[in-house]
């Protein structure tokens, strides 16, 4: 993914991964959105654990210390209500965004 | 919420770093698993995941900066560096801060002394319900009165105690002295008769024991059953578990101590106390016409004062026409049927030590509020010349990228530092200076009892001083050193030519404020100081030193009524025999100490009333009054010759006129205990001060003590006692001497001086403390005058370097500098002389024997502000004029 993403793409391509699997470690959503986007999209790790740490201070998301499938201690994180309700307006807003995209494209 | 957290996530900062730390490196060894299971070796695949991952320390550090973002990391870092800035300048600091504490510290404990005799409620449940009935307006000295909280008679608390539909309780109380111990060496103690009601409505709960229950009044007022207040029962009964039968010795009678009051409650005169609290006798039949009790009451749920005050206005004609005094003349008792209750709000008790003080402590409160903006003015020009001194390192760090925000969040930091500890440091500095406060309240006779304590009030106010004082003193200075502009600021350096004309006029103006403030605190300063001379070197009309008040009782003495002269005629001549004394005579009333005795009279066709004083033959030698006319009294003047008056000058202008007042007759009109009496004025004397030496003269008589009405007569007595010898040896000799002959007689005694002294206590606490305030002014416009004219000197060194060169003479230089000291002087005294002329109208009642325009005050205090100003600008002056030009032009 490009280092100038659109505007609050990274927060939703979080939240939605979230949203899906329930709970993730920041290495399981790195994994997920490569996964899911066929490889298209890839999340660096510098902008990915501030964008986590931040949305947790804002409520969106929280997060817990377990065991992972290989039995190494991660910090899974999952969404709150908080966090449903801005993946909500945040996909909305996205879709507003990418209609606008779309249109620009179509005209030129 | 997220704010919240952030802060948080500041204070678990080291703990926040581990965690990231954690959660990058499991992150890593996930990656690394990943790619070994794909198929790499574990150094390629280790490596890989660290590639991958990028600068950890960069991740974690944007990680942490969202905590940051609120700022809150920046203000601790600038509040170190404010720390270290003030370890570098410990001078300046130790100044500041010990400035700040003099005077919020002053601030604070005028204001707690304010709160505890004012702001603060009784120690009880809902205090606000509590009410007093008293008859509105006073009763304009009707009857016999006792005491300052005496406001309804026996008779008149009867018929409210039967009537009280807005009250849910009431209660009656009045202090009273009683006497502790043997009587031969018996100990004044503060009593508190309360009627039976009294603890229950209050809701006090006993600390011991039980409290006193309205089966505890015998109708006969013998007192069987007290209970004592907390601290005499530890001071005077060891503390100790009250016995089934503790009994002490009061007023000669033993009586049973049932119970102790909590340690908070002190009665219901805030500044005062009780020791013990005993069954209010209610006689039969009342004294009619002595007010000698407080009536209070709990409001009942849905009554208003104003609604109870109705009520009783409207029962009043009817109580007080059933309770009118008997044995005055139906005119004479007029006043007191037409007098109507009213009910008003009792929540702080009653108090003296207010009536008296509250006055007095606001305006303390206003000049010690003067002064510390006096004190904020002085160290917004120290932080101005600091600043200026650190205008460099502001410009760098400018030019560095430092937001003008930024500059001024620091500046603003460093004033709140100092004004909090300020603030810290004066809070408790006010604790003793209140208390020291409350102890030079009380008197030999009058002991002030004042629980002081810091309550949220109290905090408030100081913590409000306190930002206020750090917006005074840090804005300005602030607002300016951030608004310099880096460029110049670099370019030019430390140095100028001249003097920015415009930060200037902002030291300018302040020194001219603190001169004006100064000039409004040494007028009011001088004013109290003055005040106080006039009645300290002012002459009464009679003789204070070497004079002492014996108080004489022989209520155990088994004297019969109509002995009483007599036996008081028999004491005087034992105390005349006492080796020292010179001269000595009863009377009735003592002079200059509160006490007043009033008559209706007629003379001819002229009436109204005059004092009335009952003495024996010498008292005039005594006191040292001269005769202008006629006789003094004698051994001749008894009970069964004519009746004879010796009157003043007020008398006689008031009721003779321009003829010879010797030989008028003065007709007494009647009241219980005093039939009407026809004298004849057989000597005048000049105008003497009466019961108050601040007080004008009125209409005064004296007549022989034997000629006192029988029917009015008491076992005590009061002498008055002149002496050469030292009155404490006087004193102890007369108690000596009379209780060796009688040793059931309770003797107590006055130094008239040091009573009279003692009455100007509130004269001489405003003179000694608007005298220390307005000094501590003189001092801080030293500095202050000091600082900006070494400041105006330092600035403009250049350019007096280059008019010395030019040939200026050293006193055109001090000339120049001395002038523009003069010019702040002259607008601060006259906007100082404006404020001191507004202000003044608030002291006038408090002064005695000048005005508050006095011009010799004025005069005084022009002249010291001028001397201080001179005193301030004369070194740095000469330093200006010692500047050698070529060391000062080589400087650029």
């Amino acid at each position: 993914m490009a280092k100038n993403d659109l505007q609050g793409s990274l927060d939703l391509l979080i939240l939605k991964s979230l949203s899906h699997v329930g709970q993730l470690h920041g290495y399981g959503i790195v994994l997920h959105i490569e996964r899911v986007s066929d490889a298209l999209l890839r999340v660096e790790e510098g902008s990915l654990y501030p964008a986590l740490h931040r949305m947790e201070q804002s409520g969106w998301i929280r997060s817990e210390w377990a065991l992972s499938e290989t039995n190494r201690r991660a910090k899974y994180y999952s969404l709150t209500a908080a966090g449903k309700k801005q993946l909500a307006s945040a996909e909305k807003n996205w879709e507003q965004v990418a209609k606008g995209v779309e249109a620009i494209l179509r005209f030129a | 919420m997220g704010a919240m957290r952030r802060m948080w996530a500041l204070v678990m900062r080291s703990k926040v770093d581990r965690e990231i730390e954690d959660e990058m490196r499991a992150h890593v060894a996930m990656r690394t698993e990943d790619n070994m299971a794909a198929g790499m070796s574990r150094e390629a695949a280790e490596r890989d995941a660290r590639l991958r991952f990028g600068n950890a320390t960069v991740i974690r550090e944007r990680v942490v900066e969202h905590d940051a973002a609120l700022g809150l990391d920046a203000v601790m870092r600038d509040v170190r560096y404010a720390l270290r800035g003030f370890r570098k300048g410990p001078a300046f600091t130790l100044v500041a801060v010990a400035t700040l504490a003099l005077g919020i510290g002053a601030n604070t404990a005028i204001f707690q002394l304010l709160d505890a005799v004012r702001l603060r409620s009784l120690p009880i449940s809902n205090p606000q319900e509590l009410a007093e009935v008293k008859i509105v307006g006073g009763n304009h000295g009707f009857g016999i009165n006792n005491g300052p909280y005496a406001q309804l008679t026996q008779p008149v608390w009867q018929e409210i105690r039967q009537h009280h539909d807005p009250f849910s309780g009431v209660f009656a109380w009045r202090n009273r002295d009683r006497l502790f111990g043997h009587p031969s060496d018996a100990r004044r103690i503060h009593g508190l008769d309360v009627s039976g009601e009294f603890f229950g409505v209050l809701g006090i709960r006993p600390w011991q024991g039980r409290l006193l229950l309205p089966e505890d009044h015998t109708t006969d007022c013998k007192t069987s059953r007290v209970v004592v207040s907390y601290p005499f029962w530890r001071a005077q009964m060891g503390g100790r578990v009250l016995a089934a039968n503790t009994t002490l010795l009061v007023d000669g009678d033993l009586v049973e101590v049932v119970g102790v009051t909590p340690p908070g409650f002190f009665g219901m005169a805030v500044g005062e106390s009780f020791d013990i609290a005993l069954p209010l006798c209610e006689p039969n039949p009342a004294q009619r016409e002595l007010f000698d009790r407080s009536v209070m009451g709990r409001l009942k749920p849905g009554w208003t004062m104003d609604k109870a005050s109705a009520y009783f206005g409207a029962l009043s004609p009817g109580i007080f026409n059933a309770t009118a005094p008997i044995g005055y003349s139906a005119e004479a008792v007029r006043p007191f049927t037409r007098f109507r209750l009213g009910v008003f709000p009792a929540s702080g008790g009653v108090s003296n030590l207010r009536e008296e003080y509250q006055d007095s402590l606001s305006l303390l409160l206003g000049i010690t509020g003067l002064v510390l903006l006096i004190a904020c003015a002085n160290l917004a020009n120290l932080m101005l010349a600091r600043a200026s001194v650190r205008q460099r390192e502001m410009a760098v760090r400018m030019a560095l990228g430092a937001s003008r925000g930024r500059l001024l969040r620091q500046l603003l930091i460093e004033s709140g530092l100092l004004a909090m500890s300020g603030a810290l440091l004066g809070v408790v500095m006010a604790q003793g200076f209140s208390r020291f406060l409350v102890r030079s309240l009380s008197t030999e006779q009058w002991s002030v009892d004042l629980p002081i304590s810091t309550d949220w009030r109290v905090l408030l106010f100081s913590a409000a001083v306190a930002m206020l004082t750090c917006v005074v003193f840090g804005t300005i200075p602030s607002l300016r050193a951030s608004n310099s502009d880096p460029v110049t600021a670099m370019k030019t350096g430390d140095r100028r030519l001249t003097g920015s004309r415009e930060r200037f006029s902002t030291q300018r103006l302040m020194v001219i404020a603190q001169i004006s403030i100064s000039m409004v605190l040494l007028v009011g300063a001088l004013l109290f100081v003055r005040s106080f001379r006039n009645l300290m070197t002012l002459d009464p009309g009679m003789r204070e030193r070497g004079i002492t008040i014996a108080h004489i009782g022989f209520p155990l003495s088994h004297v019969a009524p109509d002995h009483y002269e007599e036996f008081k005629r028999q004491l005087l001549e034992e105390v005349r025999s006492v080796p020292g004394v010179t001269a000595a005579a009863t009377t009735t009333n003592d002079p200059l100490m509160g006490g007043s005795w009033t008559h209706g009279v007629r003379v001819g066709a002229a009436e109204g009333s005059s004092k009335f004083t009952w003495v024996s033959p010498g008292y005039f030698q005594t006191m040292g009054i001269p005769l202008l006319s006629g006789r003094m009294f004698a051994n001749t003047d008894t009970a069964n010759s004519p009746r004879v008056a010796i009157v003043n000058q007020t008398f006689i202008r008031q009721f003779v006129g321009k003829d010879n007042p010797l030989g008028k007759r003065v007709r007494t009109l009647p009241e219980p205990n005093y039939p009407e009496t026809v004298l004849e004025i057989v000597g005048t004397i000049p105008d003497t001060k009466y019961n108050d030496i601040r007080g004008a003269t009125p209409p005064m008589a004296f007549v022989p003590a034997a000629q006192f009405p029988a029917a009015a007569d008491g076992p005590w007595a009061s002498v008055m006692i002149w002496s050469d010898t030292a009155p404490s040896s006087v004193m102890a000799e007369v108690k000596r001497q009379i209780g060796d002959k009688h040793p059931e007689i309770i003797v107590q005694t006055l130094d008239f001086e040091t009573q009279i002294h003692d009455g100007l206590l509130r004269e001489r606490l405003m003179a000694i403390l608007a005298g220390f305030f307005g000094s501590i002014a003189a001092v801080l416009v030293m500095v202050g005058l000091y600082g900006v004219i070494s400041y105006f000197v330092t600035q403009r060194r250049n350019e007096i370097g280059i008019r010395i060169a030019l040939g200026a003479t050293r006193r055109q230089v001090i000339g120049l500098v001395m002038r523009s000291a003069g010019l702040m002087l002259a607008v601060g005294v006259v906007t100082g002389t404006l404020l001191s002329l507004i202000a003044g109208h608030g002291a006038a009642s408090m002064l005695f024997g000048l005005k508050p325009y006095d011009p010799v005050t004025f005069a005084i205090a022009i002249g010291l502000l001028t001397a201080i100003a001179v005193l301030a600008s004369w070194v740095p002056a000469r330093r200006a004029a010692r500047v050698n030009p070529t060391v000062a032009l080589r400087c650029e």
